[in-house]
């Protein structure tokens, strides 16, 4: 089944594809002049290929071992109720008979709901509120006043968080805590997505500089 | 005091692309004069993943799952090649799977180099299942059922057929789940599920972006380590002892924050320089 | 029949689930893990669907000749090619579809999200004012991580790394787990509301 490239490819096919893909790179960067036909081109290229490889995918991975195989090999006809649901799903591309698509639908919306009730409650909230009950004097000063920080964080976060009783007063004063709190919280975040942004910029030119024109060396 | 003034007034209008070359210049600069900046503090996060790993007995059982795409490839893959290397190292078994479907070409590029070089086997130091769509319903099903999910590995070979998938019928066979995390399915769902329902430590790598969402789950407990963007990474590779991709953007990373900064305190500079102005009612 | 066998299937789905969690017995036990296991077909299909939804939309902009149509065509033969290649020839490493996602896919994966680092520079020139306390608050703590994550933060100060991680180990964990703890119970109530009916919005209109 799995044919190695040399035999679909010539010897050099690496470097026609680094090439392919500096192209591809600087059509997608030229954007940044302004929306042009080497964008568009590049864009639409994307789309496409990520759909084709969803498709590849689901069929190697997925279709063939948990569903034909199932049937056809193990012999477990209960898997038919899956295959159909699959099939009723794909319904929804027919306008006429679009609302089968809903027996699939409801399907993975009721499974996901139940899956989220435990994970939610057990992994998030109870896990979470179990990991604020800290000691809020352990012996260490400087532990202790951490261990402050943290719990009176989490409250005063939860607190901005309850919009049932009007934001004023005491509950104003300890909401506005907790916006700070949330504040510090997104600086941080911020922090990091400019971090992250500038990560995959670096890897682009990690590749245009080293792979393809061969200035700098990994 | 005029000439400031004058500056103060055109940054107001500074075309958009004269940012974008400052900042492109600020990467390629760096870059290719290799500059390399290494990190002496490593946090205890990155610290904490990499000793459970190396402490761990030779042929304990680690599950990765690949659950980025190519988008955040600077970010997640150069921790995915330096965990996968430190695991061979270590003589640990490595199952991966991919909740992400092109995390699965990833996975097969990562585990094969690094094979390649370490001189490892497949189905016998290792075992790649590929991807399954589900997210946290595959999860939720491995915890109980490993072969039901994945009844072959990505290359159709059934999973008794493979060695080293012996004995593994759910997740409590294995020492140790990390994944390699830029969204969902990914870090969250393997801490909500997984690791409560089986106590299987979990551990991971995610982007930038994502990293403090998960500081509560280091902080109750819930897991035990983490390597947040390409800054994780370049630490993992440097007690690892070697230079990966992140290392040597590190330089660059560095230089790019300095300008942000500085872009965003002449930005304030010139905003309170505004407000000033309109106070005193002045107009230009 | 349209809408209620719809809301049967998602309470038998749910609780099925919740069954099997509680009382992991039989028949519970092997109902559950038989619906976990349908669900990871149906998912498979559900991604087919986004993929045919896409070659619709196309190959009605092909035929109506809409405004820039031919890089439909682009966008239809990636799909096509990619996919044929992949079911035909495998998709493990050195195979013809392996070329396409290294070559093709990946780096425009990675290019149209690197884009962001250039918006973002930009942004945070144009709208990160100190405009109010709160703002300053971001500021200050976007500042100190910017610089303590970043091994050039440690040569200008040691005392920047120390900070950013102490930012991120207590107030941020502390915002970071009241998010967590309110979204956690805000999916539970959904979740609730769907099982029970409620909340129907998942059907769509009709």
């Amino acid at each position: 089944m799995v044919t190695n490239l040399a035999i679909v490819l010539p010897a050099n096919s690496d470097n026609i594809g680094i090439w392919i893909a500096a192209f591809l790179t600087l059509c997608i960067y030229s954007f940044l002049y302004k929306d042009n036909p080497f964008y568009k081109f590049a864009e639409y290229l994307f789309v496409g290929v990520s759909a084709g490889y969803w498709v590849a995918r689901q069929y190697h991975n997925s279709l063939i071992p948990n569903l034909w195989n199932k049937l056809v090999i193990d012999h477990n006809f209960l898997y038919i109720i899956p295959g159909l649901l699959g099939i009723m799903m794909l319904m929804r591309l027919i306008p006429g008979v679009a609302w089968i698509s809903r027996w699939a639908i409801s399907f993975v919306v009721g499974m996901s709901a139940g899956i989220n009730i435990i994970a939610n409650l057990q992994g998030n909230a109870i896990a979470q509120i179990r990991g604020s009950i800290v000691p809020l004097w352990s012996g260490d000063i400087l532990t202790s006043i951490y261990n402050w920080v943290l719990l009176i964080g989490v409250v005063c976060g939860l607190m901005y968080f309850f919009f049932s009783i009007e934001h004023k007063g005491f509950f104003g004063g300890v909401s506005r805590v907790g916006i700070w709190f949330l504040m510090v919280s997104f600086g941080a975040s911020f922090g990091y997505t400019i971090m992250a942004r500038i990560s995959l910029l670096i890897g682009r030119m990690q590749f245009l500089l080293g792979d393809w024109l061969q200035v700098i060396r990994m | 005091m005029e000439t400031l003034a004058k500056l103060l007034n055109k940054l107001k209008t500074l075309d958009r692309r004269i940012i974008f070359t400052l900042t492109a210049l600020a990467v390629i600069i760096p870059l290719v004069a290799r500059l390399g900046i290494p990190s002496k503090q490593i946090t205890n996060e990155v610290q904490g993943l990499y000793d459970y790993l190396d402490k761990l007995p030779p042929g304990s059982k680690v599950l990765i799952s690949f659950d980025y795409d190519p988008q955040t490839k600077p970010e997640c893959h150069p921790m995915a090649i330096a965990i996968v290397r430190h695991c061979f190292k270590k003589n640990l078994i490595i199952i991966s799977i991919a909740l992400w479907p092109t995390g699965a070409s990833l996975a097969d590029q990562v585990l094969t180099d690094e094979a390649k070089i370490l001189g490892k086997e497949a189905g016998k130091d290792y075992a790649f299942l590929g991807y399954k769509p589900g997210g946290a319903v595959v999860i939720q099903k491995i915890c109980t059922n490993f072969a039901e999910a994945f009844p072959t590995d990505d290359k159709g070979t059934p999973l008794k057929d493979i060695s080293v998938m012996s004995g593994i019928n759910d997740l409590t066979p294995f020492s140790a789940i990390l994944s390699l995390s830029s969204g969902d399915p990914g870090i969250k769902q393997w801490v909500m599920i997984a690791h409560e329902q089986t106590r299987v430590p979990v551990a991971g790598g995610c982007t930038a972006v994502s990293a403090p969402e998960f500081y509560p789950y280091l902080n109750s407990g819930q897991m035990f380590g983490l390597l947040g963007g390409m800054k994780g990474a370049s630490e993992y590779e440097q007690i690892s002892g070697f230079k990966g991709m992140a290392t040597a953007g590190m330089g660059a990373q560095s230089i790019v924050h300095l300008l942000l900064i500085i872009f965003i305190i002449l930005a304030n500079i010139s905003y309170f320089y505004e407000k000033r102005k309109e106070k005193l009612g002045i107009v230009d | 029949m349209k809408r209620e066998f719809p809301m049967l299937i998602t309470v038998i789905a749910g609780l099925g689930y919740l069954l099997f969690y509680f009382i992991p017995h039989w028949p519970f036990n092997l109902i559950g893990e038989m619906f976990q296991s349908w669900v990871i077909v149906i998912s498979a299909f559900a991604i087919l669907l986004g993929v045919g939804s896409l070659i619709k939309v196309h190959g009605d902009r092909i035929s109506r000749k809409t405004e820039g149509w031919p890089y439909s065509i682009i966008l239809l033969s990636g799909v096509f090619i990619t996919a044929i290649l992949g079911i035909w020839k495998g998709v493990d490493v050195g195979t013809p579809f392996d070329y396409i996602f290294r070559y093709f896919y990946s780096p425009m994966g990675s290019t149209m999200f690197s884009l962001l680092a250039f918006f973002i520079a930009s942004a945070a020139f144009r709208a990160f004012r100190a405009q109010s306390r709160e703002a300053t608050m971001l500021l200050v703590a976007a500042f100190f991580v910017m610089l303590g994550r970043v091994p050039i933060g440690e040569l200008i100060w040691e005392g920047f790394p120390k900070i950013a991680s102490w930012l991120m180990n207590f107030p941020t964990t502390a915002g970071q787990r009241a998010i967590m703890i309110g979204a956690a119970l805000g999916v539970v109530s959904t979740s609730i509301k769907i099982l029970i009916g409620i909340d129907k919005s998942y059907l769509g209109g009709d």
